[in-house]
């Protein structure tokens, strides 16, 4: 059984093939050319396997968000290749990457009274056929609604389907807006700072809803966060960047150390072992007050 | 399958093909009911047996007939009939170009008169009319033309401010709205002041936001017009909902946003050119007509576009209505009762519903 769904989920690309491939990918912006630094993202090689979880951290500036866009296709890579279960993503239509790669922006502001349900609804866009004579009214298949509700149990936002997007916390906003990537269906969800903004309840919330993800649905994930101990304690890999390069990649023990940390961040931190999962926890010194 | 369709997706949650029937079904009674009200009031009011005799020799098209008909059948006929009609086909244009451009630049308060695309669709035509294009033969599509231009370059440069810095705040869009405003205005007053008096009276009177009646053709060339471009923005209905995510969001949806803003702008500007050249700076129904129709009825453009589109016009309508008549015989701009009427409750979201537009 498990076997069955394990294949049926793996169908989009060959076996043995990590989900994501990333080779010698260089970006810069167009503003950014001539200036003194040059390239946001510099000769980027790795890849990542099928079901991982892995997280991106490094400074700010360090091009986190550049790299999940253009994982996603929001950006096009420069130099190098990007490769989405062994297909170059140049290659694929940007309806086939919207059913292979879903994306939580970092925040969402939405300005118009639209409710949870429908908002969810709109992750079944790359899988619907606009028909001009029915100017998309009773578009919706029996299979979207299915997938609209699968995704509003799995957040367990069901209950909020009626609600306004804008009336609701923060938390519940952060599991709307992944209900509404899961609604398409995706095999890998890229969540950008998935966990800012929330209160520590809502962080293990959201934390522990995309591992479990990741297990029912055998997801690809991959996060950028500013928070190293969400990375350690919730990652199987971890990616360090540091001015557009790839510092250091590979399990939280392996990257979460004060060495490696030294060099990224420039600063000295107390890593010491989690109680519960003995991972790496980070914390600030005590002498934080510097010169 | 799980019985989920009774739980959520029919409990209002969701736009269903009944509601959808049930809402414009409704308003499409109450647009005809408008109508026909409207069509009894004026200089000279009659009564609803009046009002059905004329349609009844409207529909007959019993041209060589009129002798057989008194004086306020022909008023009827000949002047008030196409003007209601064309107050509610402006009026619908105008609450579908609200619904447009608020989804474009994700901006409740967006309007094609606040933000300067009516200004630069007017400067368009005030130009075409300063040199003397509009009093040719061709009239009727070359000033609407100029309209479109006028109004795509305003909507490009409001465009580009609002993605100056990836996202404005929405009253930084709106007070470069203002700004555009006044300058286009000025260009607009510089013209007026150049013409010869005569002519600088009529396009002033334009200008105000002011329906006449138009003759026949006039009349069905504005109306074919503006059904084929809401069809066409009705078919983009589901695009409008998805951009509102925001356009990165959108694109990882797999809409080419680039593409669909684009044609967007480009429908947006040729209603606007349209709508001005035809009735001059109507404000604020663009505005307060989707604001309104969203708080009933809720958010997907699918319904909401033709649903504002009948509100704007019965409230067009009725705005001329009351223009013709408070003063009658004379009449004040319909424009003037827009801004009177939509402008306080523009004041009123802005100063004291921050909180659900921010």
């Amino acid at each position: 059984m498990t076997t069955d769904i394990t294949e049926a989920m793996c169908a989009w690309l060959p076996v043995g093939c990590p989900a994501i491939e990333v080779e010698g990918l260089s970006f810069r912006y167009r503003t950014t050319e001539g200036r003194g630094r040059m390239w946001t993202l510099d000769h980027l090689s790795f890849h990542i396997d099928v079901g991982e979880i892995l997280g991106i951290v490094g400074p700010n500036g360090s091009g986190k968000s550049s790299l999940l866009k253009i994982l996603s296709g929001l950006l096009s890579a420069g130099e190098g290749d990007v490769r989405l279960g062994g297909l170059s993503l140049g290659k694929r239509s940007k309806a086939d990457v919207a059913r292979l790669v879903a994306v939580v922006p970092q925040e969402y502001a939405q300005v118009f009274p639209f409710t949870v349900a429908e908002t969810v609804l709109m992750g079944r866009f790359p899988h619907r056929t606009l028909r001009w004579w029915s100017m998309g009214i009773g578009d919706e298949t029996a299979n979207d609604l299915a997938h609209v509700h699968d995704a509003m149990v799995d957040t367990d936002v069901l209950s909020l389907a009626d609600r306004l997007v804008s009336d609701l916390s923060g938390g519940e906003r952060q599991r709307a807006m992944i209900a509404r990537a899961l609604a398409q269906e995706p095999k890998i969800l890229l969540l950008d700072e998935p966990t800012a903004f929330l209160d520590i309840n809502h962080q293990i919330d959201i934390c522990s809803l995309i591992g479990r993800l990741r297990a029912e649905r055998r997801l690809t994930v991959v996060l950028v966060s500013h928070d190293l101990n969400v990375a350690s304690q919730y990652c199987d890999r971890v990616l360090m960047l540091k001015e557009g390069r790839l510092c250091r990649i590979g399990s939280p023990d392996e990257t979460i150390r004060p060495d490696v940390l030294q060099l990224v961040y420039g600063c000295e931190v107390v890593v010491d072992a989690h109680p519960q999962t003995g991972r790496p926890r980070v914390t600030m010194p005590m002498s934080i007050v510097r010169n | 399958m799980a019985d989920f369709t009774s739980s959520w997706a029919n409990s209002g949650a969701l736009l269903t093909v009944h509601r959808w029937v049930t809402v414009i079904g409704g308003l499409l009674l109450a647009s005809v009911a408008v109508l026909v009200l409207c069509l009894q009031f004026g200089a000279t009011s009659v009564d609803v047996r009046t009002v059905a005799t004329a349609i009844m020799h409207l529909l007959r098209a019993d041209q060589g007939g009129s002798a057989t008909l008194g004086t306020p059948e022909i008023i009827m006929v000949q002047i008030r009939f196409p003007r209601v009609l064309m107050g509610f086909f402006v009026g619908a244009s105008l609450a579908a170009v609200g619904v447009t451009l608020q989804a474009l630049l994700r901006n409740p308060l967006a309007d094609p008169y606040v933000l300067g695309v009516s200004s630069g669709s007017a400067l368009g035509v005030s130009l075409a009319i300063l040199f003397g294009i509009g009093s040719t033969f061709l009239l009727l599509p070359v000033l609407p033309f100029f309209g479109f231009v006028g109004g795509l370059l305003a909507l490009l440069l409001i465009y580009r401010l609002a993605q100056s810095k990836g996202r404005l705040p929405i009253h930084s869009l709106l007070l470069a709205g203002v700004i555009l405003n006044a300058i286009l205005t000025a260009f607009i007053m510089f013209i007026t002041s150049i013409m010869e008096p005569n002519r600088s009276a009529g396009l002033m009177a334009w200008l105000m936001g002011s329906l006449t009646a138009p003759g026949y053709p006039a009349l069905g060339v504005f109306a074919v017009y503006a059904v084929l471009v809401l069809a066409v923005l009705m078919h983009k209905a589901q695009l409008l909902n998805v951009l509102t995510l925001g356009e990165e969001t959108a694109r990882s949806l797999g809409v080419e946003t680039e593409g669909v803003k684009k044609q967007l702008f480009a429908l947006t500007a040729l209603l606007t050119g349209a709508i001005v050249s035809v009735s001059g700076m109507i404000g604020f129904v663009g505005m307060v007509v989707p604001h309104a129709v969203r708080l009933l009825i809720g958010s997907d453009h699918r319904l909401l576009l033709p649903a504002s589109a009948l509100v704007g016009g019965m409230f067009l309508a009725l705005a001329d209505t009351l223009a013709r008549t408070v003063l009658a015989p004379a009449e004040i701009p319909v424009g003037i009762v827009t801004a009177l009427t939509g402008g306080p409750f523009f004041l009123y979201l802005l100063l004291w519903r921050k909180d659900r537009m921010l």
